[in-house]
């Protein structure tokens, strides 16, 4: 029951210190978390529509450096220089050489018929007239078409410029192959997942995307989501995904040039990142939780001990409180038996004086008489003995100090005992130390407590057995301990044998008191007995004594 | 052992009865009361060597009010406390007030006539002590021996 109580407190203190410790942990790591991901994400979108507009930048180069040349061809020639066939086929190769990219060279005259040709068809002498560019061209000066299939069926695109000679307009009109603007715009894609593609206004292809679609069909991206000349937008694809869009007009207004990405690719940095931070909580976790578990153990272990102190003072206390009042008690009533055991002791010898007189030695009985006295004397010693063992406990004791030679008194001790263990069979063996020190103690209480457990001992054993008496220094105590191998003393009765008129000896064998008087001796000379045994092998009883040394004279 | 007066004084008048017979039969002369008055009021007139006084009686005087009166009406006298209960300070009072000794109670007669014994030779000794003084002082007054009666 009492275990629990420290185990829980042992758990309250490691849970509330955890949760203390771990919140701001946590807290700290989330937001230090979406804080580097917000960042991650803005570098991101950054650097992707800086990205876009670079590449929308290089196309709209590509497509002013083609209308330029042709522009230049167009402005430099007459008409009459142009239809010559192998003039046109010179500039052809020309401009491809300075520029590349043209698939093919014509001119057409004002009623849309295309008069020269140069390029790998057989297009000379079609009418352009019908188609909605010609009319564009004739009346803005410059066209760019979108990509379309036209005559040829493959994907294409023309550029055409309009020249006004003499009042006449002419039209020199190029085909530029898709998969060179194709090659420019893939330039931009990113990493793995990346792709790059331009869309006309109405969403279809103008170049082949990595992924998903091909030239000239309807991408489902919506082009009105790009408003600015830049836009990054976060889209799910059709599988769900989100993927960051960044789509920039190029300059005509005509195509929109998109960069797509997986965010995630991007954000590597930001995974590592996180990575090291759960790392590092993890061990920081551990950490705490070893420290606090350790701290909370040593703490606790530390109550529990000064708990175990603090009860084993409350027993002693108890103890010579016990004592005290029977010492008070003992005092109250010592006159009022003492005075009737004077009477009957001094009838007794009354009585034992009568005996001596001539006639009644003459009396069959008197032998009867004569025991019978003496064991009226011999009980009315037993009663004093109670009266004056209980008074013990009542005298203030101020032990009378004198130099004592520990030693000394356990061999007077010894001879004391030495017959009676001998008729016993029971053989006293003592260890002492060289090294006691002469102390001021009081001789005469010590010799009493020595002798009550060495009696103890004697009695246990009954019948052949040893008892060792030990002296040692233990620090600034005397340490005696008193080794019996008798039958022991059963845990449950180990806490009684210091009280009072606690015996197990036979009526008139013993009064109990014995050890209770020991004690108190002992204990008010600032020392301590204890006993340590074990049922069937013996029993320890241990007395220190202060080390008080006397004064010098 | 010369022959000397002895006076008790004890309230429990069977342990007193019993004393008086027990130390006639040894031929000792023993008086006894059974309070500190009346011991008191015998001093005044008779001359005792000793005298064995109960610390604790009922009523009146108790033993060591009587032992105070004792000495004063007879300094010479040497009294031996009884007591149930050896407590230290009644004890130790006891002697500040000139008791010879104490006894525990119950105690055999043969410690008792021993520690009478003691207590009477104590007193002999003092007795001789001071007839010699006073017989120096009174030869030196004179100056001459002095004269027998
Ligand atoms: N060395 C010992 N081995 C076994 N039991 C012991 C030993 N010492 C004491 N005891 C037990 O403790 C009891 C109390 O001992 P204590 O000395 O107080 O009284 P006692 O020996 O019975 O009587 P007393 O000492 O007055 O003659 C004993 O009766 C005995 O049961
Ligand atoms: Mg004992
Ligand atoms: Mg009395």
């Amino acid at each position: 029951m009492k275990t629990s109580l420290y185990t829980s407190l042992q758990r309250k203190i490691i849970g509330i210190t955890l949760v203390v410790s771990f919140a701001p942990l946590i807290i700290l790591a989330v937001t230090m978390y979406y804080q580097f991901a917000k960042t991650c994400k803005n570098k991101t979108e950054e650097q992707i529509e800086y990205r876009a507009l670079a590449q929308a930048e290089s196309v709209d180069l590509f497509l002013k450096e083609r209308i330029a040349i042709l522009s230049a061809m167009a402005d430099t020639h007459t008409f009459n220089e142009m239809i010559d066939e192998e003039n046109l086929s010179n500039i052809f190769n020309v401009m491809n050489s300075r520029a590349g990219a043209f698939v093919d060279l014509g001119v057409i005259d004002s009623a849309g018929m295309q008069r020269v040709y140069v390029g790998p068809y057989n297009l000379k002498g079609l009418n352009y007239y019908d188609q909605p560019w010609f009319a564009d061209v004739m009346s803005k000066g410059v066209f760019l078409s979108d990509v379309y299939m036209g005559f040829r069926k493959l994907p294409h695109f023309i550029i055409a410029v309009r020249r006004n000679e003499n009042n006449k307009s002419w039209i020199l009109r190029a085909t530029i192959d898709p998969n060179i603007l194709e090659g420019i715009v893939r330039q931009a894609q990113i990493g793995s997942t990346g792709d790059a593609y331009l869309l006309s206004k109405e969403g279809i292809f103008q170049t082949n995307p990595r992924f998903k679609g091909l030239i000239l069909s309807q991408s489902n991206l919506n082009t009105s989501l790009f408003g600015r000349r830049v836009t990054v937008v976060e889209l799910e694809n059709n599988e769900g995904r989100k993927l960051l869009y960044a789509g920039s007009w190029l300059k005509n207004s005509k195509w929109l040039l998109i960069i797509n990405q997986e965010p995630a690719e991007m954000m590597q940095s930001l995974f590592a990142v996180r990575n090291v931070e759960i790392t590092i909580i993890v061990f920081g976790f551990l950490a705490i939780i070893m420290t606090t578990i350790f701290t909370t153990h040593l703490a606790v272990s530390q109550l529990q001990q000064s708990d175990a102190t603090m009860q084993e003072l409350n027993a002693q206390l108890v103890q010579s409180d016990k004592l005290a009042a029977i010492g008070k008690m003992a005092a109250g009533v010592a006159h009022e038996i003492n005075n009737p055991l004077n009477v009957i002791l001094q009838k007794t010898g009354w009585m034992e004086d009568l005996l001596e007189e001539e006639d009644i030695k003459k009396s069959e009985n008197l032998e009867e008489f004569q025991t019978s006295v003496q064991k009226i004397e011999e009980h009315v010693e037993r009663a004093r003995k109670v009266v004056h063992n209980m008074l013990g406990f009542a005298r203030k004791m101020e032990p009378h100090l004198e130099n004592v030679d520990i030693n000394d008194t356990i061999n007077q001790t010894i001879t004391i005992l030495e017959n009676y263990a001998r008729t016993n069979n029971i053989e006293i063996q003592a260890d002492l130390s060289g090294k006691l020190p002469i102390i001021a103690s009081d001789q005469a209480q010590l010799q009493q407590v020595f002798l009550n457990l060495l009696t103890n001992a004697i009695d246990a054993i009954g019948k052949e057995g040893l008892v060792e008496i030990k002296s040692r220094r233990l620090d600034s105590r005397i340490c005696i301990s008193i080794k019996d191998d008798g039958p022991g003393i059963p845990a449950e009765k180990q806490k009684n044998v210091f009280d009072p008129f606690f015996t197990t000896k036979e009526t008139g064998k013993g009064t109990g008191l014995g050890l209770s008087v020991s004690y108190n001796i002992i204990e008010k000379m600032g020392g301590k007995i204890r006993l340590k045994s074990q049922v069937g092998k013996g029993t320890i009883f241990t007395v220190e004594v202060p080390i008080v040394a006397p004064e010098r004279k | 052992m010369d022959k000397f007066k002895i006076l008790v004084v004890d309230d429990e008048t069977d342990f007193l009865e019993t004393i008086l017979a027990r130390l006639k039969k040894r031929k000792l002369d023993a008086t006894g009361v059974t309070n500190g008055e009346a011991a008191v009021d015998l001093l005044k007139n008779q001359l005792f060597d000793v005298v064995l006084l109960d610390v604790k009686m009922p009523g009146g005087m108790d033993g060591i009010e009587a032992l105070r009166e004792i000495k004063r009406i007879q300094p010479l006298v040497e009294v031996v406390l009884l007591t149930g209960h050896a407590s230290i300070e009644t004890s130790i009072e006891g002697m500040k007030q000139g008791a010879f000794d104490y006894l525990l109670k119950p105690m055999k007669l043969e410690e008792l006539m021993s520690k009478m014994a003691e207590a009477f030779e104590k007193k002999s000794k003092h007795d001789k002590k001071i007839r010699e003084a006073v017989i120096k002082d009174l030869t030196q007054q004179h100056g001459s021996t002095p004269s027998g009666e």
